[in-house]
């Protein structure tokens, strides 16, 4: 994506219905912002919306949360790269994983009235493992949103022509103003305009692709005549081995690396989309909230993998990796504005931009709000000033969301200078979500496991996925070590190299938690599931328990599968 | 949506958002239909029933979720 600066024409000309239709936006967000500050007076207001959320505006936030542009004109590039196997990533890679965190995950963290990840590792391990996680954590999502910040500008300059120094100061101006004034109420908000945003600016390209390419059936003939040779069309047929597909991944990568560790630790220890679902109203709700978000994830490849592989179908050019880009070529990441400018005129434009630029702002006020909480509640509170009116908290809250965004904007800056920021970031994110998940799940699970334990697990878990990551970049051959062989590109690169990292840190967790002493049965109340009374519903009609609707997720899931073998 | 604070359900802006949008783009498909812009498929006018839908889907969510007095 940052390599789209070098293609100089812009791809679509705005008419005034479309500036129209953006400027409203901006107008209406500033406005929410302003009217919800009036409700964001407490600590539980600013960084949790009150804990007053139905379960269908956390579902809604806690998908959106991750349906941010950078992950739209990413996934569609990948998609257009990789074919459907990129549906991988919102089907196992994320339905299991949702089910598990409403089901099992999301009473804990509820029950113990936490107001963060980092927070529940505090109240488990104890300062070491929380501080670690939530240093951590808090680099990592002001560098998120410094690069959703920078991805924002160069798409704007890329595709409108617009100049990249007003793109980031007017997008951090509106999101800083609208975030510190309403906090986590005015970034769910947000997050569920833009939800609704996204999937008006961005249904009309596979209706309108399929019509063209009369079906499902017409689009695949017309792949195979434009690519002959490769298989873009089924999911779990090529990956018997790794050179079978243009991922150079096997099934065991996706299987394990993605969806028993990459995706468990994104979506249920992430503090960013765990945020959303500890903001609902109570706990029935708090279990709701992921398992409503993961029908909605399921259609998600609808708007995002359907237009990249329509684009490999109807587009007459051939789009190249970003880092190969030469003048007047598009790359992969360009996928989804060049099938926007395809079929979309005035009005109907602006709609599809205002859906990008609104997912590029959620992504920000995400990170941001996130930051917020954890700087405040996990760092700022237990290690510097401990006890302080409710109000001093806020406060800080806000002032965090300020400063947040200008190191964001300072990050934007600097991603300037590294044309592979991007690449390096995603492998930064899961440098921690992998370990980190290994230390939380085992922490629910297993009384026995001990404070030392949790923070040595974690620092080796980190450490090791640094390592190999580390290791495969500076010489290829520790490729076929980690990632057991040379054919593996980047994104299977990450899925085993968050399954080693998983596998490390369980390993020194149970191998430091034999030789220390554990914490007495009193302490764990609430954390720990042996020693927890998580409510039952009994009483509750069939149609309105978690685990109907999350059995129901799965069995689709498993036609969806069977469907596109 | 709140039970300790009174907040306009976030469904109605969403509703006030879909029907400007909605009427926004319907108008800019009318005024457009003798002359469509040059995309593909534009013999379809999707501007016009896209535009439409989003005013029926935000004249719905207007009118179920309008602020009306709590206390």
């Amino acid at each position: 994506m940052i390599a789209m600066m070098a293609a100089a024409p812009t791809l679509v000309h705005l008419s005034a219905v479309d500036l129209v239709i953006i400027a409203f936006y901006f107008l209406l967000v500033l406005a929410i912002g302003f009217y919800l500050k009036r409700f964001a007076n407490t600590g539980e207001d600013f960084f949790l919306a009150g804990r007053e959320m139905t379960a269908w505006v956390a579902g809604l936030a806690f998908v959106s949360a991750n349906l941010g542009s950078l992950e739209l004109l990413g996934w569609a590039g990948s998609a257009y790269q990789y074919g459907i196997l990129a549906a991988h990533w919102y089907w196992i890679g994320a339905i299991p994983a949702m089910v598990f965190l409403g089901l099992l995950m999301m009473p804990f963290y509820y029950i113990c009235k936490t107001h963060s990840v980092p927070g529940y590792l505090q109240l488990r391990y104890g300062p070491e493992a929380s501080g670690l996680s939530a240093i951590t954590f808090a680099i990592m999502t002001i560098l998120m949103s410094g690069v959703n910040m920078y991805a924002m500008a160069v798409v704007m300059k890329v595709v409108l022509g617009w100049d990249i120094n007003f793109s980031i100061w007017i997008s951090s101006l509106t999101v800083g103003i609208y975030v510190a004034a309403g906090g986590l109420f005015s970034a769910i908000f947000n997050e569920v305009l833009q939800f609704f945003l996204i999937w008006f600016g961005a249904l009309l390209i596979p209706i309108l692709g399929m019509i063209e390419t009369g079906g499902w059936h017409g689009m695949v003939a017309r792949i195979h005549e434009n690519f002959p040779g490769q298989d873009f069309t089924h999911m779990w047929a090529p990956m018997r081995s790794f050179g079978d597909n243009p991922m150079g991944i096997h099934w065991t990568g996706i299987v394990f690396g993605l969806g028993a560790v990459q995706a468990m630790g994104y979506w249920t220890t992430d503090f960013l989309v765990v945020q959303r679902v500890l903001s609902a109203k109570d706990i029935r709700s708090a279990k709701m909230a992921p398992i409503i978000g993961s029908f909605f994830k399921m259609a998600v490849p609808l708007i995002v993998i359907i237009p990249g592989l329509l684009a490999r179908a109807v587009l007459p050019i051939h789009l190249v990796p970003a880092s190969g880009l030469q003048p007047g070529q598009h790359s992969f990441n360009e996928v989804l504005p060049l099938m926007l400018a395809r079929y979309c005129g005035p009005g109907l434009l602006g709609l599809g931009i205002t859906a990008l630029v609104a997912g590029f702002m959620a992504g920000m006020a995400g990170n941001v709000s996130a930051f917020a909480t954890v700087w405040t509640y996990d760092i700022y509170r237990p290690f510097l000033v401990k006890t302080a009116p409710d109000q001093h908290y806020v406060s800080m809250g806000r002032w965090c969301t300020l400063i947040g965004l200008v190191i964001s904007i300072a990050t934007a800056y600097l991603v300037m200078n590294f044309a592979s920021i991007m690449d390096y970031v995603q492998a930064l994110f899961g440098f921690f979500i992998a370990p980190l998940f290994g230390t939380v799940l085992l922490g629910m699970l297993w009384k026995r496991v001990t404070r030392a334990a949790g923070f040595w697990g974690l620092l080796a878990g980190t450490v090791s996925s640094v390592g190999m990551f580390t290791l495969m970049k500076l010489n290829h051959y520790w490729v076929s070590v980690f990632a057991l062989s040379p054919k593996a590109q980047a994104l299977a690169q990450d899925m085993y190299q968050a399954l080693w990292s998983c596998v490390t840190c369980t390993v020194v967790t149970v191998l430091v938690t034999l030789v220390t002493k554990p914490r007495p049965d009193h302490e764990l109340k609430g954390l720990v599931y042996a020693l927890t009374e998580v409510p039952r519903e009994e009483h509750t009609s069939w149609l309105h328990r978690p685990v109907v609707w999350g059995v129901a997720a799965l069995a689709i899931l498993v036609v969806l599968q069977i469907i596109f073998w | 949506m709140t039970e300790k604070h009174h907040i306009i359900p976030i469904w109605f802006f969403v509703g006030f958002l879909l029907l400007v949008y909605g009427l926004l783009i319907l108008i800019s498909g009318l005024a457009e239909w003798s002359h469509p812009p040059n995309t593909v498929l534009a013999n379809l006018h999707a501007p016009v029933w896209w535009g439409g839908l989003l005013v029926v889907l935000g004249l719905i969510y207007c009118a179920k979720y309008y602020p009306r007095g709590q206390n």
